[in-house]
């Protein structure tokens, strides 16, 4: 039996164990068509692929077919790809892990996961790319593994950011609608409203770049 | 999840169009008869999968009770229909639930020409279509009939009897995104006719496919085209792009049959499919004798959301095999 308090370590040693059998290419599970839903994680043409959308085709009688949707995580491009129903995709060895960004040195963006294990991971520029101007210290985003490696980070739906550079706020110049960019602590440039001042924070709505309010206390 | 998917107004759609296809069949002389859902035998086609009970010994869930109403139709009780379950199992999108309602129905005497009328007779009733009748030889103003030659000509500028298959094989990567181990003729031919053809099928007015491939007459007679292709007497019947049902000229020949199930079980064991007991009950019936007759099975499920406008079936089914 196990102790309860050696369980995070046992945690770790399994994460690790996975690891190690996924770098050795270990083959991950192979999934048949049948199992397709949204979400699964394959591999396709030598890339990591998440399935968007599965729809099975068949004539009255005769052959079925899955029509796929997939995302290639490596480039994000959508493919379009029809399978004999039944045919099976080796699973990509694709996990989410919530991590916190620590700092970058410039070449590597730092991240330690928040499960306890304190382990650390180092994304490159292009698995960083899309979350690079909302990535603040301490704060909480999510990691793809691939194969062990970050593969992507995507910051949380809603940030909360700083304001370091904007023009002067106008008083009392709420109703007119007008706007002027902002600079925030990341070095993300965003349209607020002119009654922002620098100092303020702010939330952000990451998925398209826009102020949505103050943030509250 | 312990709701029903679809509105009250669908299910009390679907008593109504219950209600309507028995007063149909009762005004045409139709006899309603029941048969059993789980059978000691099987489907054997490679491309049906039919869910199993393994009790003391294996019993298989229908997947259409033609087996059945075709031994009734040898014991000589003339014209009948059903509505029943049947199953399949692994089908799942929009337009396949697992588990669904099946209108079918078998007429003595009948000619392919004469069922199809009927078919939209019933059809036309239900949705509210034009009432004109129409015969292969005479196409009705009201519905349309397109052989599977003309459907792929038009559609894709190839003769489907006679195109190369490395040809049929490129044009699956190139029109459908086609990956995997390559496809025989019938699999090329039934993802061109799911991805190209079928969308375009219906649209205007019903139309029913015919005279398909020799390959895929499945259980119907083979005839000799114009052009002398041999060609199986099957009608799909696709209204907007969805098929809705599939009618047979009926085979009645038992060697026939028996070969057609030989070469089924064959064609699983190539495949690597679980065999299947065939319906040694239903050859003895047609070595006794059948009369010559036209049979139909139409997914009552998919009628319902013709007619409510759905493009669902949970849109039409209380309970979806995800909420069963």
């Amino acid at each position: 039996m196990l102790d309860r308090s050696a369980l995070p370590c046992f945690r770790k040693f399994l994460f690790r164990v996975h690891r190690k059998w996924a770098i050795l290419g270990e083959k991950m599970a192979n999934f048949s068509t049948n199992d397709f839903r949204s979400g699964l994680k394959v591999m396709l043409d030598g890339d990591p692929c998440a399935i968007i959308d599965n729809e099975l085709v068949k004539p009255g009688k005769g052959q079925a077919f899955s029509r796929c949707k997939l995302r290639n995580l490596k480039t994000g491009r959508v493919w379009e790809r029809t399978f004999k129903s039944g045919e099976s995709l080796e699973g990509a060895d694709v996990m989410d892990y919530d991590m916190e960004y620590l700092y970058t040195d410039g070449e590597f963006w730092h991240f330690m996961m928040t499960d306890g294990s304190f382990e650390q991971h180092a994304a490159d520029e292009k698995a960083v790319e899309d979350a690079i101007k909302w990535l603040k210290e301490q704060d909480v985003y999510t990691v793809t593994l691939y194969n062990g490696a970050p593969l992507s980070v995507a910051p949380a739906n809603f940030v909360e950011l700083e304001v370091v550079e904007t023009d002067p706020g106008l008083k009392g110049d709420t109703a007119q609608g007008g706007t002027k960019p902002a600079t925030l602590t990341t070095g993300a440039v965003v349209n607020v409203p002119l009654f922002i001042n620098v100092g303020e924070v702010l939330k952000i709505d990451t998925r398209v770049g826009e102020y949505v309010s103050r943030a509250k206390g | 999840m312990w709701r029903p998917s679809c509105s009250h107004e669908s299910i009390k759609a679907r008593a109504e169009l219950y209600a309507q296809l028995r007063a149909f069949f009762m005004s045409r002389g139709v006899l309603e008869v029941e048969t059993p859902v789980l059978s000691q035998s099987g489907s054997t086609d490679p491309y049906l999968e039919s869910l199993c009970l393994d009790q003391d010994q294996t019993y298989y869930l229908q997947t259409s009770p033609e087996f059945a109403m075709k031994r009734l139709l040898a014991s000589g009780i003339g014209d009948i229909y059903q509505v029943c379950k049947s199953f399949r199992c692994n089908e799942m999108s929009a337009r396949h639930n697992p588990e669904f309602t099946m209108l079918e129905w078998y007429r003595i005497g009948f000619s392919l020409d004469e069922l199809l009328q009927e078919i939209y007779a019933l059809v036309s009733e239900v949705l509210d279509l034009p009432k004109e009748g129409g015969i292969i030889s005479k196409p009705s103003s009201a519905y349309r009939l397109v052989t599977y030659k003309k459907a792929f000509n038009d559609i894709l500028n190839i003769n489907p009897f006679h195109e190369a298959l490395s040809s049929l094989q490129a044009m699956c990567v190139r029109e459908a995104n086609y990956e995997g181990s390559p496809l025989d003729r019938d699999g090329c031919l039934d993802l061109l006719l799911s991805v190209c053809v079928e969308p375009s099928l219906g649209v205007d007015k019903p139309c029913f496919l015919i005279d398909y491939p020799e390959s895929q007459a499945a259980l119907a007679r083979i005839e000799v085209d114009a052009e002398g292709d041999r060609v199986g007497k099957r009608a799909e019947l696709y209204i907007r792009g969805l098929e809705l049902a599939n009618a047979y000229d009926e085979l009645t020949d038992a060697t026939e049959q028996r070969r057609r199930f030989e070469e089924d079980l064959l064609m699983r064991s190539e495949l690597g499919l679980p065999n299947v007991t065939p319906d040694s009950r239903l050859l003895e019936a047609l070595e006794d004798g059948i009369p010559a007759c036209a049979g139909v099975a139409l997914g009552i499920d998919r009628l319902l959301m013709l007619k409510m406008g759905a493009s669902s079936l949970a849109d039409v089914v209380a309970f979806p095999h995800e909420r069963a």
